[in-house]
């Protein structure tokens, strides 16, 4: 199939960056969208040009490195995928592909494509953890977990870290992210004695990373690869809440 | 140089137990004086990192990722082993170690097969108090699902998610450390180059990906825990990004090299299905329990619809030719029958290179439902990478690399030969011998982390003066001027082709001569084109742009140069061994019919045949210069519990 990209190009951080034509050529409907982008960088560098920089890694879904923002949606047209999980089958011969960067104030360019999403590792680092030194664990069956708590804790751990909340969310919220992080602890036995420093480090760190906050739009639950629920926003805003007034009283 | 593995002596049950006995410790007002460089945020890199800030050290962690959460690790599906017997099945310590050393054909060490075995219950329960979400049964305890290679049910399980969790754990407490201000993390930032001072590993060069800003690192001890290797071949189930690079010019520094030969070859994996493709995905081994594997009987209807092709007309290779062990047959049997058959034109799909994996029989037995119940997000993987409907139409799968058993020497200490060097994880050769055990990797690097290298370390450390070498040493301008010679050059080349267009090349080479199946004239042919790809990849290649400021050709280019002459040492190191082991399989060395253990019924025609009158060591190659051949040690293997018998799976 033969398609017309508008591709985001951007040289650096502190570049101006505009939209760029490019047209795909011969692009096999088996290919995934990332495999070509492949075809048309292997094509740019052919022709002496500057290929596109986009990130990936795993390219099977699970590493939440790859990101794109395609025709306006992060991740794509195809639901519950990651954009290296889409293949160009949902595409129709002679269709124009609008392709830009997952956009937030907090996620930076760094060129072309690719953003800097550090900032979820500082959220992460202010609370997003049980503490508890190697060496210093009791057995594994000492502690039995419901196994209901467990699948949900779960499904609250399946988050990823792409991102793909932020740049659908008008506020560019991480709030899915942040909420899945603290569903996943809070929920297990072992995260309740920190629940209540965790929410509100991770809080107050997203905060002051420059993120918005959410005016429940849920754009961030239909985006999601994972299909995390936005049931956790719900659940971390009660504990945030608790947690605040608890702190007030102290 | 004799390589002295420094296992420590007594009865195999008190090694270890002794050697933490015996071994210094660095007392807590001094371990703050020491930096420790570890390369590697993955499962081994990111729990050594961890545990070592928690243990006062000053740490300073690298990867190429934007995220140390991104680490391949992340990608693990299966499970990860551990000797807890919480199923009361008979699993011990013991039969953990047995089945590991037993799966890796013989060709690992007794005695940090069985620590590994041993630390593996630690593991759980650390991982468990981190917050990891393993499956639980209604009792709220932990559940178990059975692995290859075992008779037991150790297995333990996040859904097809348990690397990921496990990562997640690892990243959580290395970013509790970050936070601490334990450890520094250097995300997007890639280990060009290993610094030795004074005949010790005392640093690294390192590029940052965003800014190409090349610079120094300078540490009292340098840990490598980058991963395996297997992207030499380009296409494989692991990440784009993985790569030798790290470990290879540790190599060139000093650093033996082991068994660079020994990869596995994953049987059910998605087919390549055109020349586009990028990498392969991993199609988990349990649908061998349901679905039958077959190819047709006659090349000509190789590309019929297979829905047309009679049974009588099929033919179901593994049941007919291992009628005990049908579709379950071993990995490297069921990679290597897949490949015959293609080699005789009967394959299928794209290219004839794949064998369907056939759901019909359970489906008609068991109903669609119960097939959906058990396989249903395999299938629907499948339905989205292919866009064919595996419920009427049989799957296509090809073996694909996965897993390189290879990697730098170590002695117990996880210490190379070259003193201050450690090597964690995949990156190092020490406890899967010539074939990994499903499970056993995730297994692996974390005890490498989490458990042995905070240990081992003191040993190395306790002979140091914390902070002697700084960057201001001559050896790290003279290392960084190199590296960014040769960043130069690939940006000057300014040929004609693309880094991936000889990445390919390479790798089908590779895949070609010294992939499920060697012998010795493909390898002599492999060694020589080799050298002419190399030559021509720096006549050739095309790097656009310049070196400051993102640059993923640069990047690959770094990584592929590096593969292009590892490939040849791993050629070498096939033609070397003149025997077949777990995934080395040599043509030449098979059993066949006029065998005695074939008479017997010990094994079967045209298994791998192991000579361990010459071949129970493990390879240790060291670089001797540009255009020179490596200089081959031998560690011997010594066998005192178990006594080496041929694998059988009858
Ligand atoms: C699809 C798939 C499924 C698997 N399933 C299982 C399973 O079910 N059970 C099991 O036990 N094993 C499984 N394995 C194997 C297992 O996942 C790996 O062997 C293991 O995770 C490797 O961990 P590691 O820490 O050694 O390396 P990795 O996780 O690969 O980490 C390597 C680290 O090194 C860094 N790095 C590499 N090179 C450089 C450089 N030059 N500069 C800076 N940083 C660098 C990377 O950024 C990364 O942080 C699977 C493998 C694959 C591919
Ligand atoms: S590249 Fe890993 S999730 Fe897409």
């Amino acid at each position: 199939m033969n398609l017309t990209l508008k591709i985001w190009r951007q040289e650096g951080p502190d570049a101006k960056g505009q939209m760029q034509t490019v047209e795909a050529r011969d692009i096999p409907e088996e290919a995934s969208f990332l495999e070509m982008l492949d075809i048309v960088n292997e094509r740019i560098i052919e022709e002496g040009g500057d290929p596109v920089q986009f990130d990936h890694d795993c390219r099977e879904g699970i590493c939440g490195t790859c990101s794109l923002t395609i025709n306006g949606v992060p991740h794509g047209p195809d639901n519950g995928v990651t954009t290296c999980q889409l293949h160009m089958r949902k595409f129709r011969d002679g269709d124009t592909i609008w392709i830009e960067p997952f956009r937030a104030k907090a996620f930076p360019v760094v060129r072309d494509l690719v953003v800097d999403r550090s900032a979820f590792d500082r959220i992460i680092a202010a609370g997003g953890y049980i503490s508890v030194r190697t060496g210093s664990a009791p057995d594994a069956n000492g502690l039995p977990i419901e196994k209901d708590h467990a699948d949900q804790s779960f499904d609250a751990a399946t988050c990823i870290g792409c991102g793909a909340c932020v740049a659908a969310c008008p506020n560019a919220s991480p709030m899915l992210f942040v909420g899945a992080k603290a569903s996943h602890l809070n929920l297990l036995p072992q995260g309740k004695p920190e629940l209540d420093i965790r929410v509100l480090a991770m809080v107050r760190q997203m905060d002051a990373e420059g993120f918005g906050n959410c005016t429940n739009h849920y754009e961030c639950e239909g985006v999601c690869p994972k299909e995390i629920s936005a049931d956790v926003i719900a659940r971390l805003n009660r504990e945030y809440a608790c947690a605040s007034v608890k702190e007030g009283v102290a | 140089m004799a390589l002295d593995a420094k296992i420590p002596s007594g009865p195999l049950q008190d090694k270890w137990a002794k050697h933490k006995r015996d071994s210094k410790l660095i007392n807590p007002a001094n371990k703050r004086k020491f930096t420790i460089i570890i390369v590697g945020s993955g499962l081994a890199g990111g729990a050594a990192a961890a545990t070592l800030s928690e243990l006062g050290y000053k740490v300073k962690c690298f990867c190429y990722q934007d995220s140390p959460r991104r680490a391949h690790s992340i990608a693990a599906q299966g499970g990860i082993n551990a000797a807890k017997n919480y199923q009361n099945d008979g699993d011990s310590v013991y039969r953990l170690f047995y089945d590991t050393l037993k799966g890796g054909d013989f060709r690992s060490r007794e005695g940090n097969v069985y620590r590994l075995a041993e630390v593996s219950v630690n593991i759980i329960d650390q991982c468990v108090a981190q917050g990891v979400p393993f499956a639980r049964e209604y009792g709220g305890l932990l559940a178990n699902r059975s692995f290859g290679g075992a008779q037991v049910s150790r297995t333990f399980y996040a859904r097809g998610q348990t690397g990921q969790q496990l990562l997640l754990g690892c990243y959580q407490a290395l970013e509790k450390e970050v936070h601490n201000g334990g450890v520094q993390m250097y995300p997007r930032t890639e280990m060009l180059d290993m610094v030795v001072v004074d005949g010790h590993a005392k640093g690294i060069v390192v590029r940052d990906m965003q800014t190409g800003e090349i610079s120094s690192h300078a540490g009292d001890a340098v840990l490598l825990a980058t991963g395996g290797y297997g992207n030499v071949f380009f296409l494989s189930t692991n990440a784009k990004g993985c790569n030798v690079t790290a470990a290879y010019r540790a190599h060139k520094r000093g650093a033996y090299f082991s068994n660079p030969c020994y990869t596995q070859i994953h049987p059910t994996c998605i087919p390549v299905s055109g020349d586009y493709q990028s990498k392969l995905t991993l199609m988990s081994e349990s649908l061998r329990n349901d679905g039958r594997i077959w190819v047709p009987k006659k090349a000509e209807d190789a590309k019929k619809n297979p829905n047309d092709i009679p049974d009588s007309d099929r033919d179901y290779y593994l049941e007919r030719k291992y009628p005990s062990f049908g579709n379950l047959s071993p990995r490297d049997i069921a990679s290597r029958s897949a490949k015959e058959v293609c080699d005789e034109g009967r394959g299928v799909g794209p290219g004839g290179r794949g064998v369907y994996l056939d759901f019909r029989d359970a489906i008609n037995r068991l109903g669609e439902d119960a097939i959906r119940n058990r396989y249903g997000n395999l299938f629907q993987m499948y339905a989205k990478i292919t866009g064919e409907n595996p419920y009427k139409a049989p799957m296509r799968i090809y073996p694909a690399v996965h897993y390189t058993m290879g990697g730098l020497w170590v002695d117990y200490n996880l210490m190379s030969n070259l003193p201050g060097l450690h090597v964690l994880g995949e990156a190092n050769f020490s406890d899967h011998g010539a074939n990994r055990l499903g499970a056993s990797a995730l297994m692996q690097g974390l005890a490498d982390g989490y458990f042995v290298i905070p240990v081992t370390l003191a040993v190395y450390l306790a002979g140091q003066k914390p902070g002697a070498v700084t960057t201001d040493a001559p050896e790290f301008k003279a290392v960084e001027e190199e590296v960014r010679t040769r960043t130069k050059t690939f940006l000057d080349i300014k040929g004609k082709r693309s880094v991936d267009s000889f990445h390919r090349e390479l790798g089908l080479l590779l895949w070609d001569k010294c992939g499920m199946a060697r012998n010795k004239a493909g390898l002599e042919e492999a060694l020589k084109k080799i050298p002419e790809i190399r030559e021509e990849f720096w006549q050739n290649l095309r790097v656009p742009g310049n070196g400051t400021n993102l640059n993923q050709e640069l990047e690959k280019a770094g990584r592929v140069a590096d593969f292009m002459e590892f490939g040849e040492l791993m050629c070498r190191d096939a033609l070397d061994r003149e025997e077949s082991c777990g995934g080395h399989f040599r043509e030449e060395h098979q059993f066949t019919e006029a065998d005695p253990e074939v008479k017997s019924g010990t094994t079967q025609p045209g298994e791998a045949k192991r000579h361990d009158d010459k071949f129970a060591y493990a390879s240790a190659w060291e670089y001797a210069g540009k255009d020179k051949p490596p200089v081959l040690h031998k560690e011997e293997l010594v066998f005192d519990t178990v006594k080496p018998s041929v694998r059988s799976y009858q």
